[in-house]
């Protein structure tokens, strides 16, 4: 809790003032010590001697990275208290925090990967890469809405809504276009739509954010739900059979050895979640729009007697929102699959969790979640090889680490002041 | 809070009116002045006005007539009324009452059951709505926002039914314990995100939104582990509860409505005991309206936040008790507690915070379920359509300037919904 933080005094009040000897990076590696001498003796009696492959491709073939499991996962057990160890120093935590984490899971994996039934002793890294960013690409979208709507000060909880409605009217235009162009512009509007409601309800209306966010969802769940059972379900035909992108491999790119295969050979989606990343990137600490958005977002009435009109900078970011988060959706139907009921399930609300995670900024929020993907991926791989980790722990994955994060334990994290708080002009 | 929300009765028909006016004119005047009924009213009037454009433009045979609408619009007009009349009178048949099965009853050819179905459906969809309502509604008073009554039910409900077929004992005293179970896997899930806050600042918005899909999550790994899973299935579904921790039905058996009704009221009762007149209920209006002066007043607030979430967090396991325990279902699958959590945020909105307002929203929204069920088996209208008709009813209520606006009431004093929550993350 920083002072500057106008969030509400009463978030401060127990915030422990983190003095004297027990700073956070060190209480973090009595922490990751724990769990890497853990993982070292649990992990490490566990596995087999089997040797573990991480093969670069999308199968047993090729070359390989192996070791022997038992030494793999109590070697790596042992780097990631090391690293903890190295906390008490107090210095370069991030990079310290990233490797115990790294080496905490590879000492799991070469458990797992040693413990699968035989003859499957390898974990295909370029398709482990690519389930990963592929899991990733709606969290990206939605994360990027929640970074342009909550940089400027609307909280967005509507990402869920978003992107279901994204989705359907994507599926929808599509079919009855019959043309994935039309579809992906309508998937756009779909997801302004939610927007716009979002955006006059509380910039207009004063109506409490994160309220209209939860009532958005509800009624995007509704709309999308009924109109799919009225006109899908009777004619399949004309309106939810969607034309569907293709893959496009980039050129040079594609031969890079493990991220070629994996990464560009893609589709549309993920090129364009990776160079929105990039753009919102710029364009939110680099140019005006930025400068503005962000000091609308921390001081509204400060940048208000500078002359930045904010209420329309918010209308703008808002909708532009929309935008991104609808196109997210129609990656689910104009990519694989067509329409079903309530087909997001959950992932706006892992977005929001990416979103919060990566600490509203774009970079921070494609890290995470393509931290959520590789959870997600790795559920997939390890029920391909009968572990006896049940997915659903897994699946709980993000959002355990979520509320790690929000309660501090893993880093700070504070929302831009003036995320919530309607503006009254005056 | 506001004025509205100071009120403890359910909302008055009108506004208390000046004696030398006569009372149809006081009666009129406090009717289109925007009050707190007038708003609810007509939000649910606008609700239903768009539900049926909906129903008309999703509809192929009638948006077919709108094709040749300049050169015969009555039959457009006639079938765009018929389809919606059709859709909004099953739904009241299947929320209030089916006329024919009162004549039915009247002229001997029907029994009562039938003309007292369509009550017992809408009793038995209120019930749990009336906890998680006051469970979303009390946090709200206490300055929280507990968006987690999704998931509190659900361990709620996991632990109602874990004792309900798990612990043998006699028929009473195991109907309590199963209700009990559920408030406690509740609380237990309350407590978390309000120890977080309480200790660490972390926002309640952020940790309950996380722990509905934990507890999700959970719900679908235990029910396939031994000795909880059917043994008779292979799909996801649990023993089912013993009949000594069932609710006893109150019209029968072949109708639904079970004694869990009786049970919400008494708790509807306590909460607005505890809300208005208990020393707990004072310091959590008066953390929920200003935790700084409480502070200096001599309040703990983390304690408060810990107590309201805890008991917000049991409410809701209550109600999630109630889908296993009522007449609703018997045994844990992935859908058992359906959307009551995130339906209770809409409640408690829709009932102003207020714990009478509560119950007369979940009654309402319990009516429009059952309604929805009957509108779609008698005129085949999505159930979804509810869905719709309840978020929009909320939208117009937590907006009362644009009610105001579209049908130009008089001046608002008591009709804006404040939750004083607007303060972010």
């Amino acid at each position: 809790m920083t002072p500057v933080s106008t969030i509400t005094a009463n978030e401060m009040v127990a915030a422990p003032i983190q003095t004297g000897y027990w700073t956070r990076s060190r209480k973090v590696g009595v922490g990751l010590v724990a769990a890497g001498v853990l993982a070292a003796v649990v992990f490490g009696a566990l596995a087999t001697s089997q040797t573990a492959r991480f093969t670069l491709s999308e199968d047993a073939q090729g070359a390989a990275l192996a070791i022997d499991g038992t030494v793999g996962a109590i070697l790596f057990g042992l780097i990631a208290a090391a690293a903890g160890a190295a906390m008490f120093t107090d210095r370069w935590f991030p990079w310290l925090l990233g490797v115990g984490i790294v080496c905490f899971v590879l000492s799991f994996l070469c458990w797992q990967i040693s413990d699968a039934p035989a003859g499957q002793n390898f974990m295909p890294l370029v398709n482990i890469v690519r389930g990963t960013f592929l899991l990733a690409v709606p969290l990206i979208f939605g994360a990027l809405a929640g970074v342009l709507c909550e940089r400027s000060g609307v909280v967005n909880v509507a990402i869920e809504g978003q992107l279901l409605m994204g989705a359907f009217a994507g599926a929808l235009v599509g079919t009855m276009a019959g043309n994935v162009w039309v579809g992906l512009v309508a998937a756009a509007l779909g997801g302004a739509f939610i927007s716009l409601l979002l955006a006059v309800f509380t910039i207009r209306y004063l109506v409490d954010q994160v309220v209209m966010g939860i009532v958005l969802n509800l009624l995007a769940l509704g709309l999308t739900g009924f109109l799919y059972e009225r006109l899908m379900q009777t004619n399949q035909a004309k309106y939810n059979q969607p034309p569907h992108f293709g893959n496009w491999e980039i050129p040079l790119l594609k031969d890079i050895p493990v991220l070629g295969p994996a990464l560009f050979r893609s589709n549309l989606f993920l090129y364009l979640a990776l160079i929105l990343v990039l753009v919102i990137h710029i364009a939110l600490f680099r140019t005006r729009w930025g400068l503005r958005t962000r000091s609308v977002g921390e001081h509204p009435t400060a940048a208000d007697t500078l002359g930045v009109r904010v209420l329309g900078l918010r209308y703008r970011n808002v909708l532009l929102a929309g935008v991104v988060a609808g196109i997210g959706g129609a990656s689910y139907t104009l990519l694989l699959y067509s329409f079903t009921k309530n087909m997001i399930g959950g992932k706006g609300f892992i977005a929001l969790a990416a979103l919060i995670f990566g600490r509203w900024s774009p970079t921070g929020a494609l890290l995470a979640a393509l931290f959520f993907g590789f959870a997600d991926q790795l559920g997939v791989y390890l029920g391909a090889i009968n572990s006896i980790i049940p997915s659903q722990f897994l699946a709980m994955l993000p959002y355990l680490a979520t509320i790690l994060a929000v309660a501090g334990l893993v880093g700070r994290v504070r929302a831009p002041a003036a995320d919530g708080k309607p503006y009254i002009k005056g | 809070m506001s004025e509205a929300a100071q009120e403890t009765a359910p909302p008055p028909a009108k506004a208390p009116e000046p004696e030398r006016e006569s009372f149809g004119q006081a009666f009129l005047q406090g009717l289109w002045a925007a009050n707190t009924v007038t708003v609810t009213i007509l939000a649910v009037v606008l609700a239903l006005v768009i539900g049926g454009i909906l129903i008309i433009v999703s509809d192929p045979d009638v948006m077919a007539q709108y094709g040749y609408f300049t050169a015969r619009p009555g039959d457009a007009l006639q079938s765009s009324w018929e389809v919606v009349r059709d859709a909004y009178a099953s739904l009241f048949k299947g929320a209030i009452v089916d006329p024919a099965a009162v004549s039915d009853w009247i002229s001997g050819d029907g029994g009562w059951e039938r003309v007292f179905a369509p009550i017992s459906e809408t009793l038995t969809y209120t019930t749990p709505l009336v906890f998680t309502g006051l469970s979303v509604a009390l946090a709200f008073r206490g300055g929280l926002f507990n968006i987690g009554a999704q998931g509190q039910a659900i361990v709620g409900v996991i632990l109602a039914a874990l004792a309900g077929f798990l612990i043998p004992l006699p028929p009473v005293l195991h109907l309590i314990v199963a209700l009990l179970a559920g408030a406690l896997g509740g609380a237990i899930w309350g407590f978390i995100p309000g120890f977080l806050k309480a200790r660490t600042g972390a926002h309640e918005v952020i940790n309950t939104i996380m722990l509905n899909y934990v507890a999700l999550y959970f719900l679908t790994w235990i029910i396939i582990q031994k000795g909880v899973q059917n043994p008779e299935r292979t799909d996801a579904i649990s023993k089912p509860v013993e009949s000594s921790a069932q609710l006893p039905r109150l019209l029968g058996d072949n109708l639904r409505v079970h004694a869990g009704i009786i049970l919400a009221v008494l708790v509807t009762w306590g909460v607005a005991w505890l809300l208005n007149r208990s020393t707990l209920g004072f310091e959590l209006r008066a953390v929920g309206n200003n935790p700084d002066a409480s502070r200096t007043a001599g309040i703990s607030v983390t304690t408060t936040y810990i107590a309201v979430m805890v008991i917000a967090g049991a409410l809701a396991g209550l109600g999630g008790a109630n889908m296993v325990v009522g007449s609703t279902a018997d045994a844990l699958t992935p859908l058992v507690v359906a959307q009551i959590g995130f339906d209770g945020i809409l409640v408690a909105l829709l009932g102003r915070v207020k714990p009478w307002g509560v119950a007369l929203a979940a009654l309402l929204f319990g009516a429009l379920r059952a309604g929805g069920n009957t509108m779609q088996s008698v005129s085949s209208i999505s159930l979804e359509l509810v869905t719709v008709l309840q978020a929009l009813i909320v939208i117009f209520i937590a907006a009362p300037a644009l009610v105001k606006a579209i049908f130009r009431l008089r001046a608002a004093r008591a009709a804006r919904l404040s939750t004083s929550l607007a303060k972010g993350w």
